[in-house]
């Protein structure tokens, strides 16, 4: 890997790091805590179905799955690279991370835009 | 309460042996002794030819840092009583050269150190009749907490990247160029940071966070890399990615 990735991988790492760390606790908590408690009102199929139309709410859900996935191939690549100590493979090992989170961005970019 | 406590201490003497071995010491067992006390007592009562390095036996030095079992530790602010009764284990610190005994070679590090310029940087000095250079109590807290290191090694020997990839600058290198980054009085940013975009520089450290755990002076020097990893990479994205950027 040249020098001049690492901040740019990083940088989305870390902002893959920060935006689960904000929205997945108060999803489940909401989701999976609240709702089946009955604190809250489950949202009905038709209310989620309005909040996904909004643009704004797909524009969110691209931007924390795509990092999301960057956090992971960033973590996943060390672990493999220092965990494992597999040094002689780290081409491969980035180009299948990085690449992973690439197509994963790709495929989830097109799944927002072509859902109705 | 045991009258006494057995050391178990890894020597290693070039012209005797060829690798590390193990001596067993019983020493007393007093509470307010800490593991420096009873190597001090070995060294006094039981075997002068035991060679460690200490110096002001109260965490200032720096110099008495050693694996007790198998944790990097001050051996002068560690209690025998905080430790599980039985055998103590006392080896050099993990991931350097071993010259003799408990006593490392920490050349590597004062080569790494070099190169982040661990001093005020300034392009041109005022002249002396200027007077000091001034700082508010605010601008001496920005880096004070980094200027607490005393180089003690402790950090290094809980790294494991260091251990893996011994090029890495490592963590109380990162806190010390830190110390000076944020010193209001300095000017040698740039030159640091060219040296700690590297890949051996901040890039290697994944953030395991045991260099913080292990630091008896709160340096943080975890805190200091991801912080540097911030300013890297907004002087990269300075740099490269807007046009009209420096350079
Ligand atoms: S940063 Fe802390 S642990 Fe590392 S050398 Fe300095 S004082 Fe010791």
């Amino acid at each position: 890997m040249r020098r001049s990735q690492e901040p740019g991988l990083w940088a989305l790492f870390s902002a893959g790091g920060m935006l689960a760390a904000l929205v997945l606790p108060v999803l489940v908590a909401v989701l999976w805590i609240a709702a089946p408690l009955g604190w809250v009102e489950l949202p009905t199929h038709a209310n989620l179905r309005a909040l996904i139309g909004h643009p704004l709410t797909r524009l969110v859900l691209f931007a924390v799955v795509s990092l999301a996935l960057f956090h992971w191939a960033h973590r996943f690549r060390y672990t493999l690279y220092d965990g494992l100590q597999l040094y002689h493979l780290n081409q491969l090992i980035a180009i299948i991370t990085y690449g992973t989170a690439t197509v994963g961005t790709m495929v989830t970019g097109y799944a927002l835009v072509v859902f109705p | 309460m045991p009258d006494t406590v057995t050391l178990e201490v890894q020597r290693y003497r070039p012209e005797e042996e060829t690798g590390p071995a193990w001596q067993r010491y019983e020493v007393p067992f007093r509470p307010e002794w800490m593991v420096l006390d009873a190597l001090n007592y070995i060294k006094d009562h039981l075997d002068g030819t035991l060679s460690y390095r200490w110096a002001c036996r109260m965490g200032v030095c720096g110099s008495c840092g050693m694996l007790v079992n198998g944790e990097p530790v001050l051996t002068c602010a560690t209690y025998l009583e905080e430790l599980p009764h039985g055998s103590i284990r006392v080896e050099p610190l993990r991931g350097f050269p071993v010259i003799r005994d408990l006593i490392f070679d920490l050349t590597d590090f004062l080569n790494k150190l070099k190169r982040v310029s661990p001093w005020l940087v300034r392009k041109k000095e005022q002249p002396v009749a200027d007077g000091e250079y001034r700082q508010t109590p605010d601008q001496l807290a920005e880096y004070k907490q980094y200027s607490m290191c005393i180089n003690c090694m402790l950090c290094y020997s809980a790294c494991p990247i260091y251990e893996l990839e011994p090029e890495f600058i490592g963590p109380a290198a990162i806190a010390l160029a830190q110390r000076y980054n944020h010193d209001s009085r300095d000017e040698g940013v740039q030159a640091r940071m060219d040296v700690l975009s590297q890949h051996d520089g901040i890039w290697a450290c994944t953030f395991v966070g045991e260099c913080s755990a292990v630091c008896p002076t709160n340096v943080d020097p975890a805190a200091a890399i991801q912080r540097y990893k911030l300013s890297a990479t907004l002087d990269w994205v300075k740099s490269t990615v807007l046009p009209w950027g420096k350079r």
